[in-house]
């Protein structure tokens, strides 16, 4: 009943001007051969979203397959297609390219510039991840991979694996690799070298600070995977024996090559999103995030931590007990960063003025999905209790509240707050919330009961249970939930689709933001700004604002009347 | 009421996590424990519950009260929230306490872990092979030759050593009510322990994708009296009909499978149940897999040499609406001669 109009308040507004660029070309060239950081930014997130949808419709396959014990719907060869898809769409297709995306429209935005360092090598980036895309998908046309996202060696080898989809997934994560480092490299250097007047490293936005490290942590990890997986190439089709322990090779070797570079991947997924949420929260709270260098310091820190706890994603290989308490401690530290962020962002709503309006919604009911998966995360760090818990439904369950329920949450979060920004329209809110409430629900009905039916010893990547184990409720609970989180993400995408055209008008800064992307129009015209205003504070907006109302005389209290305009 | 929203707050809070607590502590999370490593393990994870359950509800109950208590009401539109920028103290505090919770969590947990892993004097050493899709066991006799089975009996009381081999990619070797898991990696011999304290059968499980059969690579463990332990390995030993290896004679608690004369019929229901049931119905043996057809009607009609002949080499013919290489091809080698001849007799037996 408190929600407030922001389409309607009257908001001190300075405009840039459009540049009119003659139009010579049909319009799909121009948006093939584009270099624009927001033509890129908004392909990125539409074609990264798609393969969302395309790996959700394979979740709910599998949903399908495990609603009852004993199932044969599916075959074990077509359960093993699909959750290799499934996953490896998540990771490389949808998380990692969508940050890059939203980063990608909003990087030069928010830190003043007028596109990228490198716009060209960004095109090159947007390109090669939708190649990438293409090759993977193509082999469902032959015969799609089948050993899981991390692909173990023995069993994606030649001789266990010889369907040419694994080497598809050895090519999609070859491109997909260079588009991410190219894309890193480029971020990095516009964040160097491409700030505004005054924006200094303490005015630096904090989702471009996590995109900062988002960088560091992709040109660190992918070298590695590349190396590994052309490992696995060469011992495929070219007869070295690198994983191969027949002669002299050790698979281990190919678990600690993935997993240095899969769980700085995580932090990878998941650290924009804490940028977006550390964005959105003060805007929605009418108040300056708390603690900004602690909440900028601890990126950095998370990051440093995440290169160090690679292991723990090997608790049941033999390893010794001095090592293993080294990987248990450093797991366990990565929390307090992470507890940090979020005590910082709590006490940012606390005695804010919060507008509930649906990025706040999906920024709160991040948070608390979010500890879940934090909490369990300890719980599998802890390696005695790991040893019941890894490989299991528990850890499919952890994993899901960390990326559905972390990363995804914060991504419709970031939708939401920015759609009006990229498309000069505003949601519908009312149909914005029944669609987090309904995805709210929907998730936690799927993911929360594979807990227990982790506990109660189902294994992952089964594509059948015994009807005799126990598990036959939790699964069902768990299908049916599925359908309702499939149904609320539909919600938003109907939503989006329809905004777009018939949405109320949105104006520069319908939500009173904080950060220069709000100070142009939206969309915002091909060279941003016409003019970049000097930073004076890590909130150049409200700077603006005030200054703005100073010199037209409009004062807070005389604006009682809500026009309409929109 | 107005007057202490905080109090309210932690009020609220405080019966929060007491509920969750008992309801955490109350419910049985895990499979029943039949080893000794089972309860440091549970108390442990009990533990972990009783300090995260107030974490979480520490920050839901903060997050939903700040959002509920500071939302924006009608006519403040234009109020921003006061200018607070930080608190370097507060900083400290929730960097230093979560820490301190944390690391002492931490060695708590490697003290648990020392001690699950220490080592014992009288333990019996088994090695366990996992191969694409089924798991073997080697019991190595002093001065003996070892015993080769696919059913795991042990003996209650006595510590185990487990040594893990893979014949082909990883598997993983978890008995869920013993708690312990670990990678069977091919090229290295994995080591993990447990001391079964119940008397029972547990379920054996793949935890580690391991090609098309990984769902149904299920096999069980049997824990007896020592003194029935002994009357098994000695049913092993002794040779049956001139076989150097009985298998699974997995007969009731204590009495015996019943040695040379073993009627065949039986003898191959024993080695069904324990070898195909994770995979097949068959209603005569009472298993329920659903991974292969249902024997029950697949087999009418099929004579003796067609049986034998789906069990050693399955992949020769191969069932419509089926996969191959699902079914493991070498039950040639893992099972006896006569186990085999009692297997096509009893499927003939039951399928006509
Ligand atoms: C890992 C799962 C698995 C196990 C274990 C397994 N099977 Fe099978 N079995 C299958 C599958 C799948 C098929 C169908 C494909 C084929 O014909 O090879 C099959 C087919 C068969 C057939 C042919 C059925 C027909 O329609 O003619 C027979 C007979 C059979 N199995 C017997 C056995 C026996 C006896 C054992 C135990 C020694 C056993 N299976 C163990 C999976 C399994
Ligand atoms: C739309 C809701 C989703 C549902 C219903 C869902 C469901 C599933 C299911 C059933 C599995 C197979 C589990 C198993 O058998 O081991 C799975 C695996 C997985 N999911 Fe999801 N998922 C969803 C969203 C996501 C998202 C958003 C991500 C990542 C950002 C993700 C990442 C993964 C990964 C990495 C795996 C493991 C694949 C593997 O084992 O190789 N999922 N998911
Ligand atoms: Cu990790
Ligand atoms: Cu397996």
């Amino acid at each position: 009943m408190a929600t407030t109009d922001f389409a309607t308040r009257p908001v001190p507004q300075v405009l840039a001007h459009e540049v009119h660029a003659e139009r010579t070309r049909a319009r799909w060239i121009d948006w093939l051969t584009t270099t624009d950081h927001k033509k890129i930014g908004i392909m990125y997130i539409v074609s990264s979203f798609a393969f969302f949808l395309i790996g959700g419709i394979e979740a709910l396959l599998m949903r399908v397959q495990l609603a009852v014990p004993n199932n044969n719907f599916l075959t074990p060869e077509h359960f093993n297609e699909l959750f290799t898809l499934h996953g490896t769409t998540m990771i490389f297709l949808f998380v990692v390219p969508i940050m890059a995306g939203f980063a990608n429209y909003f990087l030069p935005l928010m830190i003043g510039a007028r596109d990228m360092a490198f716009p060209r090598l960004n095109a090159l980036s947007l390109w090669l991840l939708l190649f990438g895309g293409i090759v993977f998908y193509a082999s469902l046309l032959w015969q799609p991979p089948e050993a899981g996202w991390f692909s173990y060696t023995p069993l994606s080898n030649e001789m266990y694996t010889p369907s040419g989809g694994q080497d598809a997934w050895i090519f999609l994560i070859h491109i997909t690799g260079i588009s991410s480092l190219v894309g890193a490299v480029n971020f990095y250097a516009t964040i160097v070298n491409m700030r505004a007047p005054g924006m200094g490293w303490g005015r630096l936005p904090l989702f471009v600070w996590t995109i900062l490290i988002y960088a560091l942590l992709l040109i660190l990890a992918l070298p590695v995977i590349a190396g590994a997986v052309t490992m696995l190439l060469t011992d495929r089709h070219f007869g070295t024996h690198f994983f191969d322990p027949t002669e002299g090779g050790s698979p281990v070797l190919w678990q600690h090559l993935f997993w240095f570079f899969g769980h700085p991947e995580v932090y990878i997924m998941i650290l924009p999103g804490f940028g977006i949420v550390s964005e959105v929260l003060p805007v929605f709270a009418r108040k300056p995030i708390f603690g900004y260098k602690a909440v900028a310091a601890s990126t950095a820190v998370i990051a440093f931590l995440a290169a160090l706890v690679w292991a723990h994603h090997m608790f049941s290989v033999p390893v010794p007990t001095v090592v293993l308490g080294f990987f248990m401690l450093s797991s366990f530290l990565i929390a307090v960063p992470t507890g940090v962020k979020i005590f910082n962002w709590i006490a940012t709503l606390w005695r804010g003025s919060i507008v509930t309006a649906s990025p706040l919604y999906f920024a709160a009911g991040f948070i608390a999905i979010f500890v879940i998966g934090g909490i369990t995360g300890i719980f599998l760090a802890v390696f005695p209790v790991d040893w019941q818990l890894t490989d299991t439904y528990f850890v499919v369950a952890h994993f899901h509240y960390v990326l559905m329920g972390g990363a995804v949450f914060t991504i419709f979060c970031g939708l939401y707050y920015w759609y009006p920004k990229m498309t000069g329209r505003l949601c519908s809110e009312p149909l914005a919330k029944a669609s987090f409430w309904v995805m709210f629900v929907g998730f936690n009905m799927t993911f929360l009961v594979q807990h227990a039916a982790g506990l109660s010893g189902m294994p992952r990547r089964v594509y059948q249970y015994p009807a005799d184990a126990g598990l036959t409720l939790y699964n069902q609970i768990s299908t049916v939930g599925s359908f309702v989180l499939g149904v609320g993400i539909l919600m938003s995408v109907w939503n989006f689709v329809r905004s777009w055209k018939t949405g109320a008008v949105a104006g520069p800064d319908p939500w009173k933001g904080n950060t220069l992307e709000w100070f142009t129009q939206s969309p915002p015209p091909v060279n941003n700004f016409d003019e970049i205003p000097r930073v004076r504070s890590v909130e150049p907006m409200k700077d603006i604002r005030r200054q703005v109302e100073r010199q037209s005389g409009i004062e807070h209290d005389q604006v009682t009347q809500p026009s309409t305009t929109a | 009421m107005r007057r202490h929203p905080v109090a309210q707050m932690v009020i609220v809070g405080a019966i929060a996590s007491a509920i969750g607590i008992v309801i955490a502590l109350v419910i049985d999370w895990f499979p029943a424990d039949a080893a000794e490593q089972a309860g440091p393990i549970d108390t442990l994870y009990d533990v972990l519950m009783i300090v995260s359950v107030p974490v979480f509800v520490l920050v839901t109950t903060v997050t939903l009260f700040a959002v509920w208590r500071f939302r924006m009401r009608p006519g403040q539109e234009n109020e921003d929230g006061p200018p607070i920028h930080g608190n370097t103290r507060l900083e400290v505090i929730w960097t230093a306490v979560p820490a301190i919770l944390l690391v002492s969590l931490c060695s708590y947990a490697y003290a648990v872990l020392v001690d699950i892993e220490e080592k014992h004097d009288d333990q019996l050493v088994v090695h366990v092979t996992g191969q694409q899709f089924a798991w073997r066991y080697r019991y190595p006799q002093p001065g003996g030759r070892a015993i080769e089975t696919t059913a795991l009996v042990l003996p209650k009381d006595r510590p185990v050593l487990f040594k893990v081999h893979a014949e082909d990619v990883i598997h993983d070797f978890w008995v869920p009510a013993f708690r312990v898991k670990i990678d069977a990696v091919p090229g290295i011999t994995t080591e993990v322990r447990a001391t079964p304290t119940k008397l029972g059968r547990y379920p054996v499980v793949c935890a580690e994708l391991c090609g098309l059969g990984h769902a149904v690579m299920r096999s069980s463990v049997r824990v007896v009296t020592p003194a029935a332990y002994d009357r098994w390995l000695q049913e092993q030993t002794a040779p049956a009909g001139g076989e150097a290896t009985g298998g699974a004679t997995a007969g009731g608690e204590g009495e015996a499978g019943g040695g040379g004369g073993a009627d065949l019929a039986a003898l191959g229901r024993e080695t069904f149940v324990s070898n195909c049931g994770s995979c097949h119905t068959l209603a005569d043996a009472g298993t329920s897999g659903a991974a292969g057809p249902d024997l029950t009607t697949a087999l009418r009609g099929q004579d003796e040499a067609t049986l034998r002949e789906d069990i050693v080499a399955p992949d020769a013919r191969i069932t419509e609406g089926y996969q191959a290489g699902v079914m493991p091809d070498n039950f040639a080698e893992t099972l006896s001669a006569e186990q085999i001849d009692g297997l096509v007799a009893y499927l003939a037996s039951v399928s006509r």
